[in-house]
């Protein structure tokens, strides 16, 4: 009985700390442990996935190394936490994880009813189609009856939906609640057509298929997919951070920045590297941070261009594209608040 | 035969075969084959499907089968089974993603735990030296799986998978429910109101709803139950739904063996003045555990089933790493290997389980009636 | 109170009292679970006041926006969650429902199998009883899936071995009536033909009990049926319209379809479930003392008659209560339908939580749901065994 009550009392106190907890809690939370826990993708090529020595790569993995290095100054201080598509907001919520930077669309309920916050958008998307060449199909106007292979749960599954409907055709919907098998299914022929992202459908038939050439991604893109990473509500110095980590990469590929040149450029007199790096002051400490956090992001992580395209540009396997992802000086979406 | 033997008048017995239709292969085959027309026709019926399916199932098996070779090019020319399957994968089905070179580590604690299982299985090692052995072998268990001692790097429980995190699900599922299933099963015995609703309620609960539920709820409600900061990681959180899950099917079977109990036992205890813990633990349990050992054991093999459900949470249990073994298209139309591979692993497991509870139930009834 | 309890057993302290124990031992229980719960809830509330989700079950109206291909209940993107959830479930009903029925039917019939005096065909139903029970359901599932979507031939090169009937790997395309009122006439007539033939059977029954006389009820019940149904469908007008499947852009039109994913589970939970209940049908069987098997012997009955007049009616007092927790388990396993794409509840479900974050209240529907259905599965099952249990026995 006495061993009861003293459990009890010590339940109790764990329920009075956790009710007082402040806001800034992550914050202090991450600072405190000396490690960040990223919520990433279980294996996506290009976004995030393992390589054979079990180190993690990809566009996401590069904004949860970029957080953890403006936090504690190393790329490596961050646990990374695989998560599925129905597992990754309840991670986040129930604060599993710190950061979840897995390939996520943004959309308002997300952001509102889910209790998130998302960080400025890393990765712009669509939605497409890849079918049999030899069902001899050039465009997604054509595939009135066909059946679909989707994973469940996720905003492709209604675009899908949408976009039938507004075209006024039927399909056949086949659902899984793993990418891995829903290609699988695609690929042993159950579905006549896998839908998902661009990017993943480039990157499944880079990998995932016997031949390459037995499969084409029909033109039409039926979907807005911005990508982003995000936090839960309640600790805005945390987003913050998050969301000035991101504005830190594409910055510095607007000014020139690169993880090579980094030193020289710390050297120069332009008030606006000399606020981007750090040499001149105060941006870091408005954020809690040293002030040559974004020094020392570009200089392990690389800038925003650098990153992509070791995952997924020219210089990577999946071998996409800039397109929307580039600067807006070039055309792109890419656009960094300026760091004033 | 009686004969009366003509010079001694005295009857002569002699011992005298049965005809040959009734005894020998050709009559057992007569009687139970061909005793009647509708049972030739089922015979003939048999025999057929035997010979259509046991010489292609054997061919493809083994005689056709291809067991070389490092790729699935090796088995394209194959009509039989392409075990280069199982050769070139079976690391990665046995033990997942663990470490690939610390891989020898899950292979002994495995084969530790399950001698362990084994040992404890025989009636006549039971006393304090298994104690003993499991006192040894479960910390050595642990050791080996986590490693950061002896120069053995730490390996991560996200990294276990395979057979070993099968194993490890089911028997710690198993074991620690069964004092908890007790305890409920007691608790729905009692006399005391409140306690056997409290009970009652729990075990109907947990028994109306699947498993998948459970495992839902492990996977992703138990983080808003805690306060936060408070994690706890996803194995673990599988592991506690597995063993409340368990628990409420192992109290059915432990109030199974209380009612079995004759009455005259409990009412003895209480003549002679024994306490309520005195005559469950000295009189009521020790009677009514040994009657069900096997139904425990059968309980058993459903765990060790079950646990392919963590599946669906994304656990890397047995079945998951077989199933992601031919998720590479290469590797896609072997996936009757993949699964007759796992599928014979967990046969050879629940087989066994299942005769051996009936050993036990020979055993144990056996020393019944002595 | 505790005090005048120990007044009354003088010379035991109050606090060993029996009595008094029992109340604090239930006290401390009962804080035990209202402090447990308290905790749990007030953590849940912290966490989600603080991370702002928002909590109720009115986003079950809202737009579900996901499209079901499973659906015998009419729904469109554009209908709410409740309503995908309804067509999950019935999914679920439907699969379970069919999946009952012939487990019991292979089940039964292995059972028999295996006391048979045929040594080859008693050895087949070991075989079979033994593999399946020791396989895990799940691999079972993912064998027949793989083994329906790879082995069978693509739609282009689908089987037709009769006319209109097509099988592919994406299912099993079959021609159906097409339902007009002629056929809601018929399907008057069949229901008229159920009502007569329960009539019929009480009838047989009561004057069996009286005179002892038989009647065999399963055919009359048969005849009648099919012959109402057919006055009825031929009141209706004798509409034989059939909708035929046949090839058209990417898959069939018209007739009905049988999914891969729904063949499977079906499949798995039968054969799964067949096992089990063959066991119990066994040991049903063979809990009738054999001076039964005997008696009805003598009496010059075959064995067949044996079986059905004499050995099945007893055993089932023994076969029932088992079987109920096999028909729960069979439902609760119908769950697994979501590894291998099947739209059950718990699928749907899965797919509404993903979608709106409402983890909480997603989980509750399924337990909710769930415990419902076990327990009316669990009434209907006790009501039928109260019917073949020995009457004017005392149990």
């Amino acid at each position: 009985m006495k061993r009861l009550t003293t459990a009890a009392a010590a339940l109790a106190v764990t329920v009075g700390i956790a009710g007082t907890a402040q806001a800034g809690a992550t914050f202090d939370a991450v600072k405190a442990r000396g490690q960040l826990v990223c919520g990433v993708h279980t294996g996506l090529a290009g976004f995030s996935a393992p390589d054979d020595k079990g180190v993690w790569a990809g566009i996401d993995v590069d904004i949860c190394r970029a957080v953890a290095t403006a936090m504690f100054g190393d790329g490596n201080k961050v646990k990374f936490v695989p998560l599925t598509t129905s597992n990754r907001f309840t991670a986040l919520q129930s604060g599993e994880i710190d950061l979840l930077a897995r390939n996520t669309t943004v959309t308002l309920t997300r952001d509102t009813t889910n209790g998130m916050n998302f960080a400025p958008v890393n990765f712009y998307d669509g939605q497409g189609f890849i079918v049999a060449k030899k069902l001899n199909v050039k465009s997604a106007k054509e595939l009135k009856g066909a059946t679909v292979c989707v994973q469940s749960g996720t905003t492709t599954e209604q675009n899908l939906a949408d976009y039938f409907r507004a075209n006024k055709m039927d399909f056949k919907p086949v659902t899984f609640e793993k990418q891995d098998e829903a290609v699988a299914a695609f690929t042993g022929g159950r579905c006549d057509v896998y839908t998902s992202d661009r990017s993943q459908l480039g990157a499944i038939r880079a990998s995932q298929v016997k031949v390459p050439e037995d499969y084409v991604i029909l033109p039409e893109t039926i979907s807005k997919e911005p990508f982003a990473a995000a936090v839960r509500h309640g600790d805005d110095q945390w987003f913050d951070l998050v969301k000035w980590s991101i504005y830190a990469m594409i910055e510095a590929e607007e000014s020139g920045v690169t993880s090579k040149n980094v030193d020289e450029m710390a050297k120069s007199t332009d008030p606006n590297l000399q606020r981007l790096l750090g040499t001149s002051g105060g941006m870091g400490k408005a954020l809690g941070v040293d002030d040559k956090f974004a020094y020392n992001i570009i200089k392990t992580v690389g800038n925003y261009g650098e990153s992509f395209d070791r995952n997924l540009g020219a210089g990577s396997k999946v071998k996409l594209e800039r397109g929307l992802n580039n600067l807006w000086k070039n055309g792109g979406l890419q656009y960094a608040i300026p760091f004033r | 035969m009686t004969y009366i033997d003509q010079t001694t008048e005295e009857p002569v017995v002699r011992a005298v075969s049965p005809p040959s239709s009734q005894i020998g292969p050709v009559a057992w085959v007569r009687k139970n084959l061909f005793s009647s027309i509708p049972n030739t026709l089922l015979t003939l019926v048999a025999l057929f499907l035997l010979w259509k399916l046991i010489p292609p199932l054997l061919d493809w098996l083994l005689f056709s089968a291809t067991f070389s070779g490092s790729g699935p090019e090796a088995c394209k020319a194959t009509t039989g089974a392409c075990w280069t399957l199982v050769g070139v994968k079976h690391r990665f089905m046995l033990f997942g993603f663990y470490t690939y070179e610390e891989q020898w580590r899950p292979a002994i604690a495995t084969i530790v735990l399950l001698a362990l299982i084994c040992g404890s299985g025989y009636p006549r090692f039971w006393g304090k030296p298994l104690a003993l052995a499991w006192l040894i072998g479960l910390p050595l268990f642990c050791v080996l799986m986590w490693g950061g001692v002896l120069g053995m790097p730490m390996v991560e429980t996200d990294k276990w998978g395979g057979l070993p995190l099968t194993v490890v699900l089911a028997a710690v599922g198993i074991v620690v429910s069964f004092p908890f299933g007790v305890v409920l099963a007691l608790g729905r015995r009692s006399t005391l109101p409140a306690i056997r609703t409290v009970s009652t309620l729990y075990i109907e609960l947990i028994r109306g709803v699947p498993l998948i539920s459970v495992l839902f709820m492990a996977s992703v409600m138990f983080p808003l139950f805690l306060p936060e900061g408070v994690t706890i990681n996803k194995l673990l959180r599988a592991q506690v739904g597995i063993i409340l899950f368990t628990a409420a099917y192992q109290a059915e079977t432990v109030r199974g063996g209380l009612q079995a109990l004759p009455k005259g036992q409990y009412e003895a205890a209480d003549a002679l003045g024994l306490s309520y813990w005195q005559k469950t633990l000295l009189i009521v349990l020790p009677q009514s555990l040994k009657l069900v050992i096997p139904s425990l054991v059968n309980q058993f093999i459903s765990t060790f089933k079950d646990t392919s459900l963590v599946l669906i949470i994304g656990l890397y249990d047995f079945l998951t790493t077989s199933r992601t073994a031919v998720a590479d298209p290469a590797w896609q139309p072997f996936y009757v290997e993949a699964y007759a591979f796992a599928a014979i692993v967990y046969f050879a497991f629940c087989f066994s389980m299942s005769r051996y509870s009936q050993f036990l139930e020979r055993r144990l009834g056996a020393q019944g009636r002595r | 109170m505790s005090v005048r309890t120990t007044d009354r057993t003088s010379g035991v302290p109050w606090y060993n009292d029996e009595k008094t124990r029992g109340v604090l031992y239930q006290v401390a229980l009962l804080a035990l679970v209202l402090f447990a719960g308290w905790w749990l809830v007030t953590n849940t509330l912290v966490n989600l006041e603080r991370r702002q989700i928002s909590t109720g079950f009115s986003f079950l109206w809202r737009e579900a926006g996901f499209a079901i291909a499973e659906q015998r209940i009419h729904f469109e993107p554009t209908d709410s969650y409740a309503r995908a959830l309804a067509v999950g479930l019935f999914n679920t009903l439907e699969v379970s429902a069919i999946g009952i029925v012939l487990a019991t039917l292979l089940g039964t019939v292995v059972g028999v199998a295996r006391l048979s005096s045929n040594w080859l065909v008693a050895r087949f139903a070991t075989a079979y009883v033994e593999v399946v029970r020791n396989i895990p359901l799940l691999l079972q599932l993912f064998f027949w899936y793989a083994f329906i979507t790879q082995s069978l031939p693509s739609v282009r090169e689908a089987l037709h071995p009769v006319p209109g009937v097509y099988l592919s790997n994406r299912g099993l395309a079959v021609p159906v009536p097409e339902f007009n009122q002629g056929q809601a006439i018929a399907l008057i007539g069949a229901a008229i033909g159920v009502v007569v033939s329960i009539l019929v059977a009480r009838w047989a029954r009561r004057r069996q009990d009286a005179t002892g006389q038989p009647f065999p009820t399963i055919l009359a019940t048969l005849g009648l049926v099919v012959v109402f149904t057919l006055v009825g469908w031929l009141a209706g007008g004798a509409h034989s319209a059939l909708s035929i499947p046949h090839k058209e852009g990417f898959g069939f039109t018209g007739g009905a379809e049988l999914s891969p994913e729904f063949a499977a589970l079906l499949i798995g939970l039968t054969v799964y479930t067949a096992a089990f209940i063959a066991e119990i049908v066994r040991g049903g069987v063979l809990a009738v003392a054999y001076g039964q098997t005997e008696a009805a012997m003598a009496l010059g009955l075959r064995p067949a008659q044996v079986m059905r007049l004499i050995l099945l009616p007893q055993s089932l007092r023994v076969i029932v209560p088992p079987m109920t927790s096999q028909y729960l388990n069979l439902f609760k396993n119908s769950t697994l339908a979501i590894a291998i794409g099947f739209r059950d509840f718990v699928s749907v479900d899965d797919t509404v939580m993903n979608q709106t974050g409402q983890a909480i209240e997603c989980i509750a529907l399924i337990m909710a749901v769930y415990l419902t259905v076990s327990l009316l599965i669990s009434l209907f099952m006790n009501w039928y065994n109260t019917k073949v249990a020995l009457r004017g026995s005392t149990r």
